[in-house]
């Protein structure tokens, strides 16, 4: 059997085996796209890359069966098809409707090793020593990031998503987006790229996104929400103003989020995300419509919702785990309140500007029915005046609820992408101790056999052992990894909120300044013809 | 009453002022000062709403005033209702921009005007009754006062068909007509910009409440947090710097145009009075004619005589009401001139502070180091 090689990629012959492009070059390797596998697959997938670090061997599969499903677990003794057991487990059935494919190789392992995706890889050194090294290997390369990212020197992209173009008829139409990327980031072949994308293509991508990173504790920017009100609207051809401004509200919805996305270092150099934004054609996306972005979470914070119900109360070693748990319930009702408080503003804008009109037209009228022709004049530009205050109120209201409504709504969303990834980690701790007890259990049989004279049987036991000791240890280093990525995690995600409020807030007082500005313009220009009535 | 007395009795109409309002239970009483043209020594008295109704009644009850109907009386503002929560609706339903403002102040600059027009009408500033309630310090309004031959009108179902009763003048023709059209159009421009200004009021609250709910999102837990703390407190200075903003402009808007608009609908509607006294007279003075040539030889004499005297006061309450529409013209104009001005000056004013006080607010954030 062959090198398992992706399918064709034009980067497919690059960067696959030098040592030295080891945590120095960010550029990950191609990933294979085409892989039919339950996500579940990639925890077992680290061990896989672990044990490639030690080998500058090229891929050669040492059995048939990891050539199609490259993140199989290698762990030392088993060829079998570990999904199998995976799949008995109750919580992967959530994700049944997730029939997208994934990509298991975690791009932000490339760094770390040289080589590509080398699934099959016997391995030569137990896992246990390797880990420690990986992980510092690991650390360092994702320190590296950061500071990177601090620099501002090595982010560099601005994506936009505009002309939104309806295609098709009827209740077969939908909205075709463009999506341009400008960058300079060596990720991708070009510095300037657009694409046609469609609603259900972004939530394919946050599925696969969520898919791949939530369960090892990465925030995955959520996608916006499904809208099926606002799409019917759409598809029939209702020309109105609540239809433009649906558009509109999702153009910058889908906007915020690939910029969410590609703001994150590990998530940019994602494969699925790459292919996003560069690929002419990309696989319809199936499923979608339990998977919006809500509808994942949703999923997620279902199960976590079935663990905590099975009472896992857990140990908490880590006090700073509890607190921030209990800072971004916090956090989640103080956003809420203050979406609602901004949500009362944008209602009274909008009321005002159409108030305002209302009076503009009834001095019209005055201007109109005044015999007297200074005073007619002067009530006509009255009217005049007020119409144009009215537009600064129509603008205004769409300020405040583009800049504020939608950063509170987009962060009551993001805060329960984090919620979500503290209770994937409950579930990696509980899946620790269910190894644990199982292995507690299996040592028990081994002891018993050990009188029993039945040689297989003790053999088999002594096996099954060696095969739990092994989960418990990955449970542990699953559980400890989930940790460090959740406390990451949310010191970017923390730095990035302060961020982002910064620059929404400066661009509201601009428009206020703006507005204000206006308004002094327009009466200056009518304190004149006031003072001409004679 | 020899015209020392007159100018004796003459009081500066511009020094009229309604300096303070006290309100005890259910009566708000006025302190209002004024000046005689002649002297410097002001005058105080106490007033409470029933005491300028005894004047307005006095007013339109002067004897010996010819072409009395033919005079447009300076609208007294509606009774003032004390407001209570509950009566907040009623209270706008009945005085519109005039219940609105702090403490009573649109309604006294409102009752203010009013005596300051009523002193400056010609004819008006004479009656006894203003001199009295000005200077007197019992209060007029607990005597009874003498039924005027011109009552409020009130719209009687009967009187409604006299409205459209056809002119013989042009003159009074197209002033009529023009009166009826503009004078629902300043009624419903006046209610369309109650409407903005409640709304504007309404946002200012809301924007108080944004406000408050950033201001409690403080968190010292980390230094991150801190820093998030900063931006909300920050955030909610500049929402209570627009809440003010919007205040200080719907309080321009009632202070000026508010006010002007309540007054020009309310002056028409004495001009409407005003002429369709004049059309009743007119509708008078046609039946005095029929019936005079109808009159049977022994009545011919009566009827004449009765038809002679309702012309002659016809043709007065023609020429006063003349004169009194081209004064009215003249004032106005000034009158609305003069609070566009106001309203405009103010809102420009305004508009500069907000600006200059945002602009800090932006450059402060720009620097903000997180």
């Amino acid at each position: 059997m062959t090198a398992w090689e992706p399918p064709d990629r034009p980067r497919s012959r690059l960067a696959y085996c030098c040592p030295e492009k080891m945590a120095e070059d960010r550029e990950p390797p191609p990933l294979a796209d085409a892989v039919q596998t339950d996500f579940r697959e990639v925890e077992e997938g680290e061990d896989l890359f672990v044990s490639t670090v030690s080998t500058a061997e090229q891929l050669s599969p040492t059995s048939p069966e990891p050539a199609s499903f490259p993140a199989e677990d290698i762990s030392t003794n088993s060829n079998g098809p570990k999904q199998e057991i995976l799949l008995d487990d109750d919580q992967e059935d959530l994700f049944a409707e997730a029939t997208e494919e994934v990509s298991l190789d975690s791009p932000e392992r490339e760094p770390i090793l040289s080589d590509g995706p080398s699934p099959a890889i016997t391995p030569v050194t137990p896992t246990v020593i390797i880990t420690p090294r990986v992980d510092a290997l690991f650390d360092r390369s994702l320190d590296e990031d950061e500071e990177a990212e601090e620099n501002g020197d090595t982010f560099d992209m601005q994506i936009t998503v505009s002309d939104p173009e309806k295609v098709g008829d009827g209740m077969n139409a939908y909205m075709a987006y463009k999506v341009t990327t400008k960058t300079s980031l060596s990720l991708f072949s070009r510095n300037e790229f657009s694409v046609k994308r469609r609603f259900s293509d972004f939530l394919g991508l946050h599925s696969k996104l969520a898919s791949k990173y939530m369960h090892i504790g990465y925030i995955v920017p959520p996608a916006p929400e499904k809208s099926i009100v606002g799409m019917t609207k759409v598809k029939v051809g209702k020309e109105d103003l609540s239809s433009a401004e649906f558009v509109e509200k999702r153009r910058s919805a889908l906007e915020r989020y690939l910029m969410r996305t590609v703001n994150h270092p590990a998530l940019v150099k994602d494969p699925d995300v790459i292919q996003f934004l560069e690929n002419t054609e990309l696989p319809r996306a199936v499923s979608t419509q339990a998977l919006s972005g809500a509808g994942i979470l949703r999923m997620v914070n279902k199960a976590a919702d079935a663990v905590n119900k099975m009472t896992i109360k857990m140990n908490e070693s880590d006090a700073w785990f509890e607190e921030k748990q209990q800072q971004f319930e916090n956090l989640d009702i103080q956003l809420r309140k203050l979406h609602a408080s901004v949500e009362s503003l944008v209602c009274h804008r909008k009321e005002l500007s159409v108030n305002t009109a209302s009076f503009a037209k009834s001095a019209a009228m005055l201007g109109n029915s005044e015999d007297h022709t200074a005073l007619s004049r002067a009530l006509s530009q009255l009217a005049e005046v007020e119409e144009k205050i009215d537009q600064l109120h129509h603008e205004q209201a769409y300020a405040d609820f583009y800049l504020f409504s939608e950063l509170l709504g987009d962060y009551v969303r993001l805060i329960t992408a984090v919620k979500g990834v503290f209770d994937q980690r409950m579930k990696t701790w509980s899946k620790w101790q269910d190894a644990q007890v199982m292995l507690q259990r299996k040592r028990e049989a081994e002891a018993k056999l050990q009188y029993a004279n039945k040689p297989d049987k003790l053999q088999q036991a002594k096996d099954e052992i060696k095969e739990w000791e092994a989960k418990v240890q990955q449970g542990e280093r699953d559980f400890e990894q989930i940790s460090k990525n959740i406390r990451r995690e949310v010191e970017r995600f923390e730095k990035q909120r302060v961020k982002d409020f910064k620059v929404v807030i400066i661009k509201y007082l601009e428009s206020l300044v703006h507005t204000q500005q206006q308004l002094i313009k327009y009466w200056e220009a009518f304190l004149p013809e006031a003072k001409a009535i004679a | 009453m020899g015209s020392n007395e007159d100018s004796a009795q003459s009081v500066n109409g511009s020094s009229i002022k309604i300096t303070d309002v006290t309100q005890d239970g259910d009566t708000l009483t006025f302190a209002i000062t004024s000046q005689k043209s002649s002297s410097s020594a002001g005058v105080c008295v106490f007033r409470t709403y029933e005491d300028f109704e005894w004047l307005q009644q006095g007013l339109f009850s002067q004897e010996d005033v010819p072409g009395l109907q033919g005079v447009i009386f300076p609208p007294l503002p509606s009774k003032p209702l004390p407001s209570t929560s509950l009566s907040q609706a009623k209270a706008l339903k009945q005085l519109g921009f005039l219940a609105l403002g702090d403490e009573w102040m649109i309604y006294c600059k409102a009752l203010e005007l009013y005596l300051q027009q009523v002193a400056a009408h010609t004819t008006l500033s004479k009656s006894k009754a203003l001199y009295s309630f000005l200077n007197s310090s019992e209060s007029p309004g607990k005597q009874c006062g003498k039924k005027g031959i011109l009552n409020r009108l009130s719209q009687a179902m009967e009187e409604m068909r006299k409205e459209g009763h056809k002119d013989v003048d042009e003159f009074f023709q197209s002033e009529r007509d023009s009166s009826t059209n503009l004078s629902a159009l300043f009624k419903l421009s006046t209610e369309k910009f109650l409407d903005v200004v409640l709304n504007k009021q309404r946002l200012a609250l809301a924007c108080g409440h944004f406000s408050t709910s950033l201001h409690l999102c403080v968190n010292q837990d980390n230094p991150t947090a801190v820093a998030f703390s900063k931006i909300c407190l920050k955030l909610s200075d500049i929402i209570e710097a627009v809440k003010i903003n919007y205040e200080k402009v719907s309080d321009n808007d009632i202070s000026t145009l508010g006010l002007g608009l309540d007054l020009e609908s309310r002056y028409q509607e004495a001009k409407r009075e005003m002429l369709f006294r004049r059309t009743c007279k007119l509708v008078e003075l046609e039946t005095a004619n029929r019936n005079s040539e109808r009159a049977k030889p022994n009545k011919k004499a009566i009827m004449e005589g009765v038809q002679k005297a309702t012309q002659k006061e016809f043709d007065i309450i023609s020429s006063v009401a003349k004169q009194e529409i081209e004064h009215y013209h003249r004032d106005r104009v000034s009158l609305l001139r003069d609070f566009l001005i106001c309203w405009c000056e103010k809102q420009l004013s305004t508009a500069r502070e907000s600006s200059a006080l945002l602009s800090q607010h932006l450059d402060a954030c720009k620097k903000f180091a997180v």
